[in-house]
């Protein structure tokens, strides 16, 4: 392992390989990016892998229409298969909020350009989804250009094509403490020994808040568990991401033909437990069983958990510290940062090559919770 | 070995791929799962994780006893969505609010 770089990326999931990748085609290749475990191992690796690009907030719908640009032309620049599909996003309303705020959502979101619109119960089998059971759905937005993708792939593409550029990638090395002098980030300290840096980019998830506290910043991230399941292969049937934010679901069928899906428990305690329960595999065959009742007959072969790093306006923390010069945050994604992970990746390279991002993110730097209230975009699920 | 032999019977991953990605760096049962998805099938892994965590011993020169199997996760066998669904346990009529959690 080099003890010296340019620039260290502290976490190996899609955000930290990715940002890893824009800063060597930007040209500063003299990084190490350094994971305590596997590539793809923590959050990234066990999440959802939806791309969505209805938010109710301006920048948010901005951010993943860039995103999902990025994305659509990710496999051609990063040569590797990472089963990208635009099989849409379908949002099911089910109370009086809901279609209110669908309505909102719909506006801003046309007048941004992107291809959205709201279906009735009939449209959706009609011309989506045959198979959905439509019993209290008052209407529905959807969005065909919404997408997916493998998650485990996608993070190694970025991975590979920084390496090839000239990127380090060391495994099983976690970081132990983050080194400053003077208000300036002057390296990482690590289970393998000391590299230099002058530039330091903290992208570890839940982790990243023992991480920074090592430099005494403190990050505004709580970790909660959530939980997925996955069902035998199924032929292709249906091509959407299906969800609800007031009924609690998100679903899609992935390309080797598995149903993947989830909820998350909005009793669940705050923690790094990862584990999986009954209850979880119980109540989500419940509102798959009722959504599509086709599936009752299909087989679950597997269920995992993983942590959302939640922060309390629900948006990630982008940007250089203060008070720490070099010392850069992106984590805190809350949920989405798989979707929105390209141009997040090319915004916090620009900042830290020091450059002007092709998009504001001063919006999104952690000295906003200590600068007043924040507000919470209401499309997170 | 053989390079199409099969090691991961419900997923179809030979020999040959296996070997491949190690080459490639991948050291790991975990990672070679994700990679590859042996172990991910109906069986989870109960036939191909012993035969991958040798393929590993054997090209990197680790104890078979040192090379850890992936995380074994619920259910311990497949099982139907209809036997676990609690009849009326969803009613989207008492619904209220949007949710920010999904």
């Amino acid at each position: 392992m080099r003890n010296r770089a340019q620039c260290v990326i502290i976490g190996g999931g899609v955000v930290g390989t990715a940002i890893a990748y824009y800063l060597a085609k930007g040209g500063m290749t003299d990084c190490v990016l350094v994971e305590a475990g596997y590539l793809s191992s923590g959050a990234t690796g066990r999440c959802g892998g939806g791309i969505r690009q209805q938010w109710s907030t301006e920048a948010n719908t901005r951010l993943a229409i860039e995103s999902v640009r990025e994305f659509s032309t990710l496999e051609d620049e990063l040569g590797a298969d990472i089963e990208f599909l635009q099989g849409g996003y379908l949002v099911l309303a089910y109370t009086d909020e809901d279609v209110a705020q669908f309505e909102k959502n719909v506006g801003l979101q046309q007048a941004l350009g992107l291809d959205v619109s709201i279906l009735t119960p009939d449209e959706i089998t009609e011309r989506v989804v045959p198979q959905l059971n439509t019993d209290g759905v008052r209407m529905a937005t959807y969005c065909p250009s919404d997408a997916s993708a493998n998650p485990f792939l996608t993070t190694m593409a970025y991975a590979d094509a920084a390496h090839r550029l000239g990127v380090e990638i060391e495994l099983f090395t976690p970081v132990t403490r983050v080194l400053t002098e003077h208000g300036k980030v002057t390296g990482v300290e690590t289970s393998r020994g000391t590299i230099s840096a002058p530039l330091v980019v903290n992208v570890a998830g839940s982790h990243s808040v023992p991480i920074a506290a090592t430099a005494g910043v403190d990050l505004p991230i709580t970790p909660y568990r959530r939980q997925i399941l996955v069902t035998e292969p199924l032929e292709r049937f249906f091509h959407p991401m299906i969800i609800s934010f007031s009924l609690g679901v998100y679903f899609r069928q992935v390309r080797h033909g598995s149903v993947i899906g989830g909820f998350g428990d909005p009793d669940e305690p705050a923690g790094f437990n990862q584990t999986s329960s009954l209850e979880f595999l119980t109540t989500m065959s419940s509102k798959l069983a009722f959504l599509m009742p086709r599936l009752r007959s299909v087989k679950i072969v597997r269920q995992w958990g993983g942590l959302y790093d939640l922060t309390p306006d629900a948006q990630p923390i982008l940007g250089e510290t203060d008070g720490v010069e070099g010392f850069f945050q992106a984590s805190g994604f809350s949920g989405h940062g798989f979707m929105i992970a390209p141009k997040v990746a090319i915004l916090v390279a620009q900042v830290v090559a020091g450059q002007k991002p092709d998009l504001d993110i001063s919006r999104l730097n952690v000295r906003r919770f200590t600068e007043g209230p924040v507000t919470t975009d209401r499309s997170v699920v | 070995m053989n390079r199409d032999v099969i090691i991961c019977r419900c997923e179809d991953v030979t020999y040959g791929e296996i070997v491949d990605v190690i080459d490639e760096g991948l050291t790991t049962t975990e990672e070679i799962k994700r990679v590859l998805r042996c172990g991910m099938g109906p069986c989870q892994g109960r036939t191909c994780s012993r035969l991958i965590a040798r393929i590993i011993a054997e090209k990197t020169g680790a104890k078979v006893a040192d090379v850890p199997y992936p995380t074994v996760r619920p259910p311990s066998r497949p099982v139907e969505i209809g036997t676990l669904a609690e009849p009326g346990a969803v009613n989207v009529r008492t619904l209220t609010g949007t949710s920010d959690e999904e």
